[in-house]
């Protein structure tokens, strides 16, 4: 590379972006980031799908874009790769304004979910077909595509067409071919889609191992919670085309900052009502003409608990209520599910809605049609403003 | 069961009644009698000498491969670009343009001709080999479109956005990958063209002069104008070079349909 050149192109870039106004904070962030996208929004006509989106994603980090089909999150990762032009915003992809540059100059590395393999090249020579755009010699072609064959496990195969191969093994090829140039990013547009469970699995691990051993910057999308939370160091959470929430995977699971992300990830118990109190860092709320405490404040009229399946035990009916550090509430069991490692109850709460419980034996489960309590910690409670987002609970 | 003989009887002289005026030509093109009378009398093979040692059908023929060869080039080219044009961009009214370049297959060539006289005419483009191939052009570019777009469909909008991540520019995605897999189709395409254009009377008639006339001009003018028996050997010639074209044509197709599955 040539450094003078580079120094010279990022003080133009600095200028650019001191003529928009940005303090240096602002600035440095954007260069020291590997993707910061800033007030990026696409629309198509007067329908925002992408409504300002402000994200900074580190470099080397495995970013997940999780969120239902027609949330933004494909729309912004065809931004980032070039397909799709942002109607206005800043994108930068290691500090190099991209918003202009055409897909094929932005350096970057692509999965399709149906692999995209070149069906009229061998493996080999799909592999050598980003090297051939690098004017790399074929000498050193030769040893970079036995490497990138070598880390996806695929050593064996360079001679074979793709449709000779299986959907994993297919989509093993696209990653080597995507990586065998070591871009600074890859995008993964849900790659896994088109497989099976067991092999999701297996190729999840692999992706995971891919990640660490060549350290660049992932970015991921999927609609498949499961995934997300096991993939990921960060997940954005999109809903509307916004995203919702970014953090790490237990950040998410754990503190949810709305309804939307605490439904969307994992099972969850939902309860609605009125605030009656609030005091000392705790507030009360009344559900179903019972006062339930869970920990926090918010100022809104419309609040609900969030509890997850596996922090609810269920007792039987006349056992005492609610100790001091616990509440209970009276359901009705409505079915029980064996899922080998645990058990899992639905179960009827006193509004007429339905909610979660997880037992890790099968002690902790009741008869359907059966009359119980479910308790659970106070400090297991989450507090959030009730957006009433029905839809999410069900991916 | 009589029906089913009766249908297999109709079958034959249906296929006999497309055939026979084809295959009628085979025998007289080896008649031994300067006439075109049927059945022919004797063998000889003096019509094939005659074509073959007459400067002015060896011209014809030059010509008519010159023509289709051109035409050939030029439609394929356009025709492609069409093609991927009406597969790329969305629009309204696209529909209407699609069967805009469809229209030459259903507007009498008898109008095109007399529309492409008068045009000519003013151009000063009758009898040159320009005007012949920009007619021939007209008629032959549905087929190229036709073909072209049928294979497009074939291939997964993915690849070119894979391609270009992957650091190729439009260009390249184009001649690396796009190409190589429509090429089924666009051989399909070049060389309907061809046959086209090599066979294409109506427009050629309002388009000859003396200096240059195609193989089917000349057959026509010889047939009016002389009874030669020349001209049987001249059509079994045209009818070879042409089953030959669409012969390939198929087997390109057929290759075509084998690679998609």
């Amino acid at each position: 590379m040539r450094p003078e050149n580079t120094t010279s192109a990022v003080d133009q870039n600095e200028q650019e972006l001191r003529q928009l106004h940005l303090n240096t904070e602002v600035i440095s962030v954007i260069n020291d980031a590997g993707i910061s996208l800033r007030d990026v929004t696409k629309r198509y006509g007067n329908k925002a799908v992408v409504d300002n989106i402000n994200l900074v994603i580190e470099p080397g980090e495995f970013m997940t874009f999780l969120g239902p089909s027609g949330s933004g999150k494909t729309t912004t990762l065809n931004m980032i790769a070039g397909f799709v032009s942002a109607t206005e915003g800043l994108l930068h992809i290691y500090g190099k304004p991209v918003a202009k540059l055409p897909a094929h100059k932005r350096d970057i590395g692509m999965v399709f979910q149906n692999y995209a393999l070149f069906p009229h090249k061998t493996v080999a020579e799909n592999i050598a077909y980003p090297l051939d755009r690098r004017k790399i010699a074929k000498a050193e072609q030769k040893i970079m595509i036995a490497g990138a064959l070598e880390m996806v496990r695929m050593g064996e195969f360079g001679d074979r067409f793709p449709t000779e191969l299986s959907g994993g093994q297919q989509q093993r090829v696209a990653l080597a071919r995507a990586l065998v140039y070591k871009p600074r990013v890859l995008l993964m547009d849900e790659p896994l889609g088109a497989l099976d469970k067991k092999l999701r699995e297996w190729l999840q691990k692999e992706i995971k191992r891919i990640h660490r051993e060549v350290g660049s910057t992932f970015v991921y999308v999927t609609h498949d919670q499961e995934e997300a939370l096991s993939l990921s160091d960060r997940i954005a959470v999109f809903n509307n085309g916004r995203i919702e929430q970014v953090g790490s995977p237990a950040d998410l699971y754990e503190k949810p900052e709305t309804l939307f992300v605490g439904r969307f990830l994992g099972e969850s118990t939902v309860l609605s009502g009125a605030m009656v109190s609030s005091a000392n860092g705790e507030t009360v709320l009344d559900i179903s003409g019972h006062a339930i405490r869970v920990p926090g404040r918010l100022d809104s009229d419309s609040l609900a608990i969030l509890i997850r399946p596996e922090n609810i035990t269920l007792c039987d009916e006349g056992t005492a209520p609610a100790t001091l550090d616990s509440n209970t509430l009276p359901v009705t069991v409505l079915d029980a599910n064996y899922l080998g490692s645990s058990w899992r109850c639905e179960v009827e709460l006193p509004d007429g809605s339905t909610g979660t419980v997880r037992a890790a034996q099968a002690s902790g489960v009741r008869e359907p049609g059966s009359r119980a309590w479910m308790r659970w910690n106070v400090e297991c409670g989450v507090l959030l403003e009730d957006t009433g987002d029905e839809g999410a609970s069900l991916t | 069961m009589t029906l089913k003989r009766a249908l297999g009887a109709l079958a034959v002289l249906t296929v006999l009644w497309l055939l026979l005026p084809t295959l009628v030509i085979i025998p007289m093109s080896f008649n031994s009698a300067a006439s075109f009378n049927f059945p022919p009398q004797g063998f000889s093979l003096q019509w094939y000498e005659n074509f073959f040692t007459d400067p002015s059908w060896l011209r014809a023929l030059g010509s008519s491969l010159q023509v289709a060869l051109i035409t050939m080039v030029v439609a394929t080219a356009l025709g492609i670009m069409a093609a991927i044009g009406l597969s790329k961009v969305k629009f309204r009214g696209k529909a209407l343009l699609e069967s805009y370049f469809l229209t030459p297959l259903i507007v009498p060539g008898i109008v095109i001709a007399i529309g492409l006289y008068s045009l000519f005419l003013r151009f000063n483009l009758l009898g040159t080999l320009p005007g012949f191939v920009l007619a021939h052009t007209v008629v032959a570019l549905p087929l190229v479109i036709i073909n072209v777009t049928a294979s497009l469909q074939g291939v997964d909008p993915k690849l070119e956005q894979a391609s270009a991540t992957l650091g190729a520019g439009r260009l390249r995605t184009f001649f690396s990958i796009t190409l190589p897999l429509i090429m089924p189709g666009v051989t399909a395409g070049a060389l309907f063209a061809f046959v086209t254009s090599f066979d294409e009377i109506i427009l050629s008639l309002f388009i000859q002069s003396p200096q240059l006339q195609t193989l089917p001009v000349k057959i026509y003018n010889s047939v009016t104008q002389a009874s030669d028996p020349t001209v049987a050997a001249v059509a079994v010639i045209a009818m070879l070079t042409s089953v030959l074209v669409m012969l390939t044509a198929q087997f390109a197709t057929r290759k075509r349909k084998r690679a998609s599955v």
